[in-house]
């Protein structure tokens, strides 16, 4: 494949056999719902079938060839994890169910070892419900304290207002989102982390919305934790990662016990296995995590830097273009080289459930509601909005489309 | 698809709400919402022996659901409350005029059905436990 310049659209489309099919009326799919999930390249769907097709097996144990197949297959896709976020080594590699499980396993394996009563997290107004859920739950559990960081009107974090929370010596943990799955804010986490650094706090970052996104370094970054989801970058639903610095995650104890995470069991005592299997328990989904490699190879393939300006081009186009729409309320900074491919907005008094009603007419797949985002809506005293995201397979030519059904909307409710 | 449910009377209910506000001597208020739209709904009821007579409802949120609520006020006042136990999915969309919603979008339309039930099984089971049990189990749709 080319790897510089701009993106070869049209052939990476043939990858993805979904954008070919039709809806309803026989329109064709227009699908600007990525910051949800994505679409899924006849790679990745080819890795899953061969697996099941070829080598099915149960791993890490069994002696046969499968196993010894289906093994290697996982344990490579833990390697190519382990090089596309830069991580030291693959023992600093979980896989989970998703990032919300990610998060939830630091909540309660570090989180309940390391944060104690009048202890204070510091978290983001502009969090998914996925990184303030398992905070409240370990805090109230243990008697600490939840600290948001502000944003302002434009969508920006008030660095100040996180400066003011580091002065207290009580803060445990920062926890923020690497990119709004709302706004579509950029968040300065390397200034981020070292400011917490600076005083010792370790910083999980949740890299859900930018790892599919854009270039991430977790050791030029300096996180302590991170965690992101298979199914937002071309793989398959069902696995998340966890990145843990090994020298934090070699003291934290279990999250789940069973199977595979043990060394030796006995009657009252159990020997815990190596890194990273003490923390995956069970069976994993192995398909889907062998499916994974193959959306990795895929996004390598095109180089994460072009992913990226693709979608700050396809970005900009949009801004552009629904900005001269009446009676739009655009949300997120207007600086698309602070944001990701993200577009949240209101038009008039139409609800956005009614919006996306009218855009399904014409195809046009867009996400509406509160994107599991409720203290961020509350900020922005909104109950609701519309959001169109975009990835590798999207193109002016749709975003135009997308513009054409805001027309509609604004016809059928006389805006 | 889309022409035949934002029609003139499904918009005029969303922007002039029939029977909202608040209710301050209500005999019994009751919030629910829709946890996959963020849609809100609050009833607030008025009886006299067992008429209702008054409803005012609350909330935010899709054309729909709140053009659905303003007109099942209209269609319950003055009505026996204990009549709303035989009002059915079938009926609130025939009243609004959308018998083809699917399955994302009826949840918007029959939210304020369903509070507006739960209304009247809080109103009898503070007064009357026994018959509040048997109108729940009655209830359709709840």
């Amino acid at each position: 494949m080319q790897k510089h310049g701009a993106l070869d659209v049209d052939k990476i489309r043939e990858d993805f056999p979904i954008l070919r099919r039709k809806l309803e009326g026989g329109k064709a799919l227009i699908y600007l719902d990525n910051a949800a999930t994505t679409q899924k390249p006849l790679a990745v769907i080819n890795a899953i079938h061969d697996y099941y097709m070829n080598y099915n097996s149960n791993i890490h144990r069994a002696v046969h060839q499968l196993a010894e197949e289906a093994t290697l297959a996982f344990e490579k896709t833990r390697e190519k994890v382990a090089k596309f976020v830069n991580a030291r080594s693959v023992e600093e590699i979980i896989f989970t169910r998703n990032a919300t499980e990610a998060i939830n396993l630091v909540a309660y394996s570090w989180g309940r070892a390391n944060v104690g009563r009048d202890d204070k997290i510091v978290i983001s107004e502009i969090e998914h419900h996925s990184n303030i859920v398992p905070w409240q739950i370990l805090a109230s559990e243990k008697g600490a304290k939840l600290e948001y960081i502000g944003v302002d009107d434009e969508g920006y974090l008030k660095m100040k207002e996180y400066s003011t929370h580091l002065d207290s010596n009580r803060v445990k943990l920062v926890s923020v989102s690497q990119m709004s799955n709302v706004l579509g804010t950029i968040i300065p986490v390397d200034e981020i982390i070292r400011m917490s650094h600076e005083k010792g706090i370790p910083v999980l970052v949740d890299a859900a919305q930018s790892v599919p996104h854009m270039r991430v370094d977790v050791q030029q970054m300096g996180c302590d934790f991170m965690a992101f989801s298979a199914h937002k970058m071309l793989g398959p639903t069902g696995v998340g990662i966890l990145y843990v610095k090994k020298e934090i995650l070699e003291k934290m104890p279990p999250f789940m016990g069973g199977g595979d995470m043990i060394k030796e069991v006995h009657k009252y005592e159990t020997r815990y296995n190596d890194l990273p299997y003490k923390f995956e328990g069970g069976t994993p989904n192995i398909a889907d995590v062998i499916g994974f490699a193959a959306a990795i190879d895929y996004l390598e393939d095109i180089g994460m830097d072009r992913v990226r300006n693709h979608e700050v081009e396809l970005t900009k186009y949009a801004i552009e273009r629904i900005t001269g729409v009446k009676g739009v309320t655009l949300y997120g900074p207007r600086n698309v080289t602070d944001r990701g491919g993200v577009v949240s907005f209101n038009i008039g008094d139409i609800h956005p459930h009614d919006l996306a009603t009218i855009m399904n007419d014409h195809g046009v797949a867009i996400r509406s509601g509160h994107h599991c985002a409720q203290v961020l809506m509350e900020r922005l005293d909104v109950a609701a909005t519309s959001r169109a995201s975009f990835y590798i397979y999207n193109t002016k030519e749709e975003i135009d489309t997308f513009i054409g059904a805001l027309d509609e909307a604004r016809r059928l409710f006389k805006i | 698809m889309s022409d035949d449910i934002y029609r003139e009377i499904i918009l005029d209910h969303y922007r002039n709400p029939r029977n909202k506000g608040k209710l301050p001597d209500a005999d019994v208020s009751i919030h629910d919402s829709n946890p996959l739209c963020g849609d809100e709904i609050d009833m607030h009821l008025k009886v006299d022996g067992s008429t209702i007579k008054d409803i005012k409802f609350e909330g935010r949120g899709c054309a729909i659901s709140q053009a659905s609520a303003s007109m099942l006020t209209e269609m319950v006042l003055g009505k026996p409350l204990t009549s709303v136990k035989d009002l059915s999915k079938d009926d609130i969309l025939e009243n609004i005029g959308l018998t083809s919603l699917g399955p994302a979008r009826i949840k918007c339309a029959l939210l304020s059905l369903k509070v507006l039930k739960l209304g009247m099984v809080k109103y009898y089971s503070d007064r009357d436990p026994d018959s509040a049990k048997k109108l729940q189990d009655d209830s359709k749709g709840l």
